[in-house]
């Protein structure tokens, strides 16, 4: 019997010799990412358990983003105990307000296909589009990985979803998993390896199938992987990867616990509604539901893709008077790469307020905090109760079609309409 | 050794933004976030648990965000362990690595009301009612069950590297 | 003109004057006068929606057309609090139809660039309204109360100020800026030196003065104590109306007579001004940077923005220090365009691009950190060179943190060199 994506990955990281789904492996890791939200507790914990050096600096990466720029007096606190632990433990690699971790850690070139590596954000499991077994855990956790190199893990069953064909016009990665998450719910692949393979995902977009990765984690998934092909080695070596990349996949005999099928075709603008990332519904089937606010950015969809996708919709108009529109780009470089295109002029011309990458109000600490009884439609990736205000702020998700177009309306809309 | 405490419940997929809301983390210490527990769904909890109480909740609990003051603050808050349908991956973990016991069990939720009272045998790994219903959970791996026995990831690995340097 | 020539006044005395439709006033007069403009802004418009809903019998506006309503001040809000204020901002202004700039700059930059014009009266309710004295209108602060008054009245009553001159000669060195001669005025006169009273920039150097370097003269004169700040309004107030499409009438271009009556004279000869520092807490703090770099104050944060320093040419200015070069890495210099206008103009000249290639944050026009309440608020200890408009203790986030003020100059050489210095070691 063949091997997963997932199960490759871990036999080249570990010497455990037999490997079978529940048993407990401990691997290497090759990457470990922090950013500021944890850092004064996982530094805390690595002196508690008695370390005093890190084991692989170079493998380290401190990333701010969470809390940039900071929005209360304590937050300065948590960027000067990494600046000090940096500082003696030898780790350079640190992004003090360059965007969002999960953008980084790729476009800074610091994942490769077939790694494994681990972040303090559940998140992490961006990276699976790029052929890497990226996943979240605790600080505690990470405190003991930063002294010892290893992290264990169980040996997860992996679910297939397989989708073929085209996507339509206005159709986007984004309606994709939020069809998955309502089809599995969000606990629907808990402790599972989620991987994506066909024809559609062969055809899309690094930044398309990163959205697909990073919402794993929404189903409860442990990784979300895409195994690399000719369009993922393009892309880490256009960001200053100069490995040799292995083109690892699934064997064809490989087993797996579930299956499912899609065709592209059959997807359709979906909204996630309030208060959970399953409950979606395709947009149309909302009606008159005003908004008060839209959010573009997050690690979820704040790529160049998305906002370009958003400047489509808006050129030449305004957003509606009765909605605050803010868009923060995941990262300095796709800010640029905004302004070099026409892009943030664009945005701003049509009322958009743009801020410096981030996580923005994805974090839900400042950024746009909204009261009860506020609509909002929002790119990224959690609709909490709570989440970026009182309780009774509604928070819906959708695709940066979607959010551009209810932008421009004052109310959730298909976005199909304005392409 | 037997434990007995009183049921304090939860319904499903209550994830850790509801546990501990982002405004409050990053107050310098977990002991000051916890009046903030679970104040979008039940701010009645910090005020209303006693040391020894028992989570009982529904499916997917803790699912969400990585944050790991979630099982630190229900640890600090008193409760013996929680007792969920299934756990969040992260949660989980960060459980364990807190020495917070964590069970999974999906027998026990209709079986028990809030405030009713029920004991927990580990060593025989049962679950008793108030009714004297014996309701059995399954085996932990050994080596979950090592690092909740040291009381978490940070005794476990102070242990051994005393060990290392002595 | 109109007649106001039965006796010799200043341009603030011609202005209060018309506004109250007499033909003259003088220093010490109680008048009432028609406000053309009046606004308010999200940190203290709730206060006065309550006093206008809870204690007026009638709810009428008096003018909607002529109060703006400007949130500004924690764009995008950082907590429920702040959005129910603005909330109630909002439907306050949609209720009765009062124009609303959401998110789309500084009040007072809103103000200049799309409603104030010279001669005229504007009341609003922040301090930093004698910044529309720069295009040569009168324009000064009050508080809630009396904005609710003017609000539904179209009116208000005031003192007329006596006048202090200020005449300035020379130019600036390089490397010095309109922002540096502010400072060293407040330096001089203190920040009671001109309570109460119109501060007025004359003189020939001021001929030369763009409207940008204007505003930064007559922002800060509050910060002397001043009910307004002044210049004679000229060929430069014409060109930037036309320049930004907007029609004026030649007959509001009023000027101070020769003989009028002037309570002090200050002479400034600009070509001897070094750059700026201001050390906490306090505006009149001053010193020049060349002095206190010795002291090697090495800093946490950098702002560029506000009212005061916020605009395209202050820009321009720190982007000429700051292309290819880069910030400290640990330091956080944070830039903020005072309005989305500026903000176009800053992309249309390629320097958001300098700032983010230098390492610097560029955020959404608004008050920002210069208000220290949502973005970059300092943390203990922390220091901050800024080119926002105060330094008190705890402004910018703790109380226990340290705000030095300078110009954009100042500030971006500073965030290179990770200590305060002065900039014209770095402009060539």
């Amino acid at each position: 019997m063949g091997y997963t994506l997932f199960e490759k990955i871990i036999r080249n990281h570990s010497s455990a010799k037999k490997l079978c789904v529940g048993s407990i492996v401990e691997v290497d890791v090759d990457r470990m990412m922090i950013h500021d939200f944890f850092t004064p507790f996982c530094i805390e914990k690595f002196h508690m358990m008695g370390f005093s050096r890190v084991k692989f600096p170079d493998r380290i990466v401190f990333i701010y983003d969470h809390l940039v720029p900071a929005s209360f007096i304590g937050d300065y606190r948590h960027h000067k105990v990494a600046e000090e632990f940096a500082s003696l433990q030898g780790i350079k690699n640190i992004h003090r307000h360059d965007g969002v971790c999960h953008q980084l850690m790729h476009e800074m070139g610091y994942i490769k296909s077939g790694d494994i590596v681990l972040g303090t954000d559940s998140h992490t499991t961006t990276y699976g589009a790029l052929g890497v077994l990226a996943t979240g855990i605790g600080y505690t956790e990470m405190a003991a990985v930063l002294g010892t190199g290893k992290l264990w893990l169980k040996i997860a069953p992996t679910i297939r979803i397989k989708i073929d064909g085209t996507l339509s016009e206005g159709t986007y990665s984004k309606d994709i998993i939020l069809q998955i998450l309502a089809d599995i719910s969000i606990d629907g692949a808990n402790y599972k390896i989620i991987e994506f393979q066909g024809e559609t995902i062969d055809k899309m977009s690094i930044a398309s199938r990163l959205v697909l990765s990073n919402m794993s984690v929404e189903a409860g998934a442990k990784a979300g992987l895409i195994a690399p092909d000719a369009k993922t080695i393009q892309y880490l070596q256009k960001h200053g990867i100069k490995d040799d990349i292995d083109l690892i996949k699934s064997d064809d005999d490989a087993e797996y616990e579930a299956e499912l099928n899609y065709r592209a075709e059959d997807f359709l603008p979906m909204v996630a509604c309030p208060s959970s990332v399953d409950n979606c519904v395709h947009v149309c089937e909302l009606s008159n539901i005003e908004i008060d606010q839209a959010f573009l950015g997050s690690c979820t969809n704040g790529r160049l893709e998305d906002l370009e996708i958003a400047s489509k919709i808006l050129r030449g108009k305004q957003v509606h008077p009765n909605v605050r529109f803010i868009v923060v780009p995941a990262s300095i470089g796709v800010y640029r790469e905004a302004i070099k295109k026409g892009i943030i002029e664009l945005l701003v011309n049509a009322g958009v307020i743009i801020n410096h990458p981030s996580c923005g109000l994805c974090a839900g600490r400042s950024g746009g905090i909204l009261v009860d009884g506020e609509n909002i439609i929002s790119s990224n990736n959690r609709n909490f109760l709570g989440r970026m205000g009182g309780n009774e702020v509604n928070i819906y998700l959708g695709s940066p079609a979607t959010v551009a177009a209810s932008g421009l309306e004052g109310r959730i809309v298909d976005p199909r309409r304005y392409l | 050794m037997i434990h007995s405490g009183h049921v304090i419940k939860l319904p499903d997929n209550v994830d850790t933004d509801i546990i501990i809301p982002t405004q409050y983390m990053t107050l310098e210490t977990i002991e000051e976030m916890v009046p903030y527990a679970f104040t979008p769904l039940r701010p009645d909890i910090p005020d209303k648990v006693r040391k020894g109480d028992i989570l009982i909740c529904g499916d997917n609990f803790g699912c969400g965000s990585s944050r790991e003051q979630a099982p630190e603050i229900i640890k600090l808050l008193g409760f013996y362990c929680v007792i969920a349908k299934s756990f969040a991956r992260i949660f989980y973990r960060n459980s364990v690595n807190n020495g917070l016991l964590v069970i999974e069990n999906k027998k026990i939720y209709d079986r028990v009301k809030e405030g009713s009272k029920i004991s927990i045998d580990l060593e025989m790994h049962q679950i008793q009612t108030y009714s004297g219903e014996l309701i059995e959970f399954g085996d932990f791996p050994e080596t979950v069950i090592s690092i909740i026995d040291k009381g978490g990831l940070v005794n476990y690995y102070r242990e051994m590297n005393m060990k290392d340097h002595s | 003109m109109l007649g106001l020539n039965f006796v010799d006044m200043t341009i603030t005395e011609k202005i209060l004057a018309r506004a109250a439709k007499k033909n003259w006033t003088k220093p010490g007069e109680i008048i009432t006068v028609a406000v053309d403009w009046c606004m308010t802004n999200d940190a203290t418009t709730h206060v006065s929606i309550d006093i206008f809903n809870d204690k007026l019998n009638t709810k009428k506006i008096y003018d909607p057309d002529r109060t703006i309503f400007v949130i500004d001040h924690n764009v995008p809000s950082e907590s429920i609090k702040t959005t129910q204020v603005q909330n109630k901002m909002r439907k306050f202004a949609k209720d009765y139809n009062i124009k609303l700039h959401d998110g789309e700059g500084i009040c007072h930059q809103i103000l200049l660039e799309k409603y104030v014009l010279p001669g005229q009266i504007v009341v609003a309710a922040d301090s930093h309204t004698c910044s529309m004295g720069a295009i040569g209108a009168f324009g000064t602060g009050v508080g809630s109360t009396d904005f609710v008054g003017v609000m539904v009245t179209g009116k208000t009553w005031l003192k007329v100020p006596e006048t202090i001159k200020f005449e300035l000669e020379g130019q600036f060195a390089q490397g010095v800026y309109a922002r540096d001669l502010i400072l060293k005025i407040i330096g001089d006169i203190k920040t009671d030196g001109a309570t109460y009273m119109a501060m007025e920039f004359g003189g020939p150097a001021i001929r030369k003065f763009t409207v940008d370097d204007r505003i930064v003269l007559c922002n800060l004169a509050v910060e002397a104590g001043a009910k307004n700040g002044i210049v004679e309004p000229d060929e430069v107030i014409e060109q930037y109306f036309k320049r930004i499409g907007r029609c004026y009438d030649k007959n509001m271009f009023f000027k101070s007579d020769t003989n009028c009556k002037y309570e002090k004279k200050h002479n400034y000869n600009l070509s001897i001004l070094e750059p700026a520092i201001v050390s906490p807490h306090q505006v009149d703090n001053y010193d020049v940077v060349v002095k206190i770099e010795k002291d090697n104050i090495f800093i946490d944060q950098g702002f560029i923005g506000s009212c005061n320093n916020g605009r395209i040419e202050e820009l321009r200015i720190a982007s000429k220090i700051l292309k290819n070069k880069k910030v400290k890495p640990k330091i956080k210099l944070i830039i903020s365009p005072a309005s989305r206008t500026v903000f176009l103009q800053a992309l249309e000249e390629g320097l958001v691009e300098i700032f983010l290639n230098s390492g610097a944050i560029v955020l959404n026009p608004n008050c920002s950190v210069c208000w220290g309440a949502c973005q970059a608020v300092l943390g203990e200890g922390e220091v901050m060179i800024s080119t926002g408009t105060r330094n008190f203790k705890g402004r910018a986030g703790s109380p226990d943190s340290y705000i030095y003020l300078g110009s954009s100059a100042t500030v971006a050489a500073s965030c290179v060199a990770g200590k305060i210095v002065d900039p014209r070691n770095l402009i060539k």
